[in-house]
C-alpha cells in the first residue's frame, strides 16, 4: 500500500505506474490545514477521472472529530473509493460512527455497502481495543499499525530493530486473524537505508502481516521480493495440495508427503503459499485449475 | 455570484496555479509550456468548470505545469470555493 500525498497531483497521476497493490491517497497528515479543501477536491477528481486499473484505491481521511472528516467521507464515497482508512482509531464506536457517515452518503447514491473500512491503530488505547476495532463492522477489511504516533504515545523512540513495536504488531496480527480481516504494517521512512527496510519487511512477514505500507516506489520491489514465495516453497505447496486432493478422492484424510505427515494446518499454509504465488504473478491461476 | 480574489494550486510539475478575481464575463489568461497545443483545451476546462459552478463573471490567471484535466477542474473549483466563500463543488 503506497502512501501518496493528497495535495500532489503529479504524484497522484503517476502512482499506479509503479505497480503497488493499493494506493492510499492521504488527506490527513501530509496536507496542511490551509489546503484540506483543495486536497479533498484533487482526490475527488482524481478518483473520478484517472484510470488506476485494478489498483485498490484507499483514501486516508481526517478524523471525524475535525471539521474535515465528514466532508472527506462525503467526497470520497461520491468518487467511488474502494476503502476509507480511518486514522488514529481507538475504539469500535469510532468505526461505527464512520460507518454511519458512509451509509448516509451511500443511501443518497443508492449504493449501500460499497465502501469498505480500514482502521489505522496508532495509540496504546487502540492496541488495547484492537479486536473490538477489527470486528466493529462487516465493512472492516483490515487494520494497520501507525508506528510514528504509536511510539509518540508510548513515550519511546522508534528504533531500527523495532522492539518497541513488537507487542503492537503481534496484537494487530492476532486481532485481524481473530476477526477474519487483513493486517498491514506501518511505514519505514528512511529511504537511504534499504537494508534495515528489508529486515523490517522480513520481520513483519514472519509475524503474519498481509502487507506493508510504503512511502516511495523504490520500496515496492523489496516488499514484493520478501512476500513472494520462493520456488522451492511453491513446489512443496503444490505437491501437498495435489496429494491431499488425491487422498480426498480416495476418502482418506491424512497423508504423507516426502515422509512427513500432512494435516489441515499444513494444507492451509500450502494454500496460502499458492495464493501468494498467484498474487505475485509467479503462478497462473488458470493453469492450476 | 459575488467573488473576491482567491487562489489554488501550486507551480509543481503536474499542477496548475489558478487565481480568480472579479471580472466582467469569463476571461482566462493562461501561461503554459504546452499552450500552443493544449491552450484551447485547458481554457475550455477552466471556463466549463466555472460555468458548472454558476460563475459567469471572473478574471482567471492560470499557470499550468502540465496538469491533467481532473487537476485543472479540482484547482479551479478550489479557487472558486475560496473566491465565493460557498461550498459550490458538491455534485
Amino acid at each position: 500500500m503506497m502512501f501518496v500525498p493528497g495535495n500532489n497531483p503529479g504524484m497522484m497521476a503517476d502512482a499506479h505506474i509503479y505497480g503497488p497493490d493499493s494506493i492510499m491517497l492521504d488527506l490527513e497528515d501530509s496536507v496542511t490545514m490551509a489546503e484540506k479543501d483543495a486536497a479533498r477536491l484533487l482526490v475527488y477528481n482524481a478518483l473520478k477521472s484517472i484510470d488506476y486499473g485494478g489498483t485498490e484505491m484507499v483514501v486516508r481521511i481526517n478524523p471525524l472529530s475535525t471539521p474535515y472528516g465528514k466532508k472527506d467521507v462525503e467526497a470520497v464515497v461520491k468518487a467511488g473509493v474502494d476503502v476509507i482508512r480511518m486514522p488514529k482509531t481507538e475504539t469500535a464506536d469510532e468505526v461505527r460512527e464512520l460507518e454511519a457517515e458512509i451509509v448516509k452518503v451511500e443511501t443518497e447514491l443508492g449504493c449501500v455497502g460499497r465502501t469498505r473500512i480500514m482502521a489505522a491503530i496508532e495509540s496504546a488505547l487502540g492496541i488495547v481495543n484492537a479486536f473490538e476495532i477489527a470486528s466493529a463492522s462487516t465493512r472492516m477489511m483490515g487494520i494497520a499499525l501507525g508506528a510514528e504516533d504509536y511510539t509518540a504515545n508510548l513515550k519511546t523512540p522508534r528504533t531500527p530493530e523495532g522492539s518497541e513495536l513488537l507487542l503492537a504488531r503481534e496484537t494487530i496480527v492476532v486481532a485481524a486473524r481473530a476477526a477474519g480481516i487483513a493486517c498491514f504494517d506501518t511505514v519505514y521512512s528512511n529511504l537511504d537505508d534499504m537494508e534495515t527496510f528489508r529486515k523490517e519487511v522480513e520481520l513483519i512477514k514472519n509475524l503474519g502481516f498481509d502487507g506493508k505500507s510504503i512511502i516511495n516506489p523504490r520500496q515496492i520491489e523489496v516488499v514484493n521480493e520478501v512476500f513472494a514465495p520462493k520456488q522451492k516453497d511453491i513446489d512443496k505447496a503444490l505437491r501437498i495440495i495435489a496429494a491431499i486432493k488425491e487422498a480426498r478422492a480416495k476418502g482418506s484424510g491424512v497423508i504423507a508427503v516426502n515422509g512427513k505427515m500432512v494435516d489441515r494446518p499444513v494444507v492451509l499454509r500450502a494454500e496460502r503459499v499458492v495464493a501468494l504465488a498467484i498474487a505475485s504473478g509467479i503462478l497462473n491461476e488458470e493453469e492450476l485449475s | 455570484m459575488e467573488i473576491k480574489n482567491a487562489m489554488a494550486g501550486t507551480l509543481e510539475s503536474g499542477d496548475i496555479m489558478v487565481r480568480i478575481a472579479p471580472g466582467d464575463g469569463l476571461q482566462v489568461d493562461l501561461q503554459s509550456s504546452v499552450s500552443a497545443r493544449f491552450g484551447r483545451q485547458i481554457k475550455s476546462v477552466i471556463t466549463e468548470t466555472l460555468r458548472g459552478l454558476g460563475i459567469e463573471n471572473a478574471y482567471v490567471q492560470a499557470t499550468d505545469k502540465g496538469a491533467l484535466d481532473c487537476t485543472i477542474r479540482a484547482r479551479v473549483t478550489a479557487a472558486a470555493v475560496r473566491a465565493t466563500g460557498k461550498d459550490v463543488w458538491k455534485d
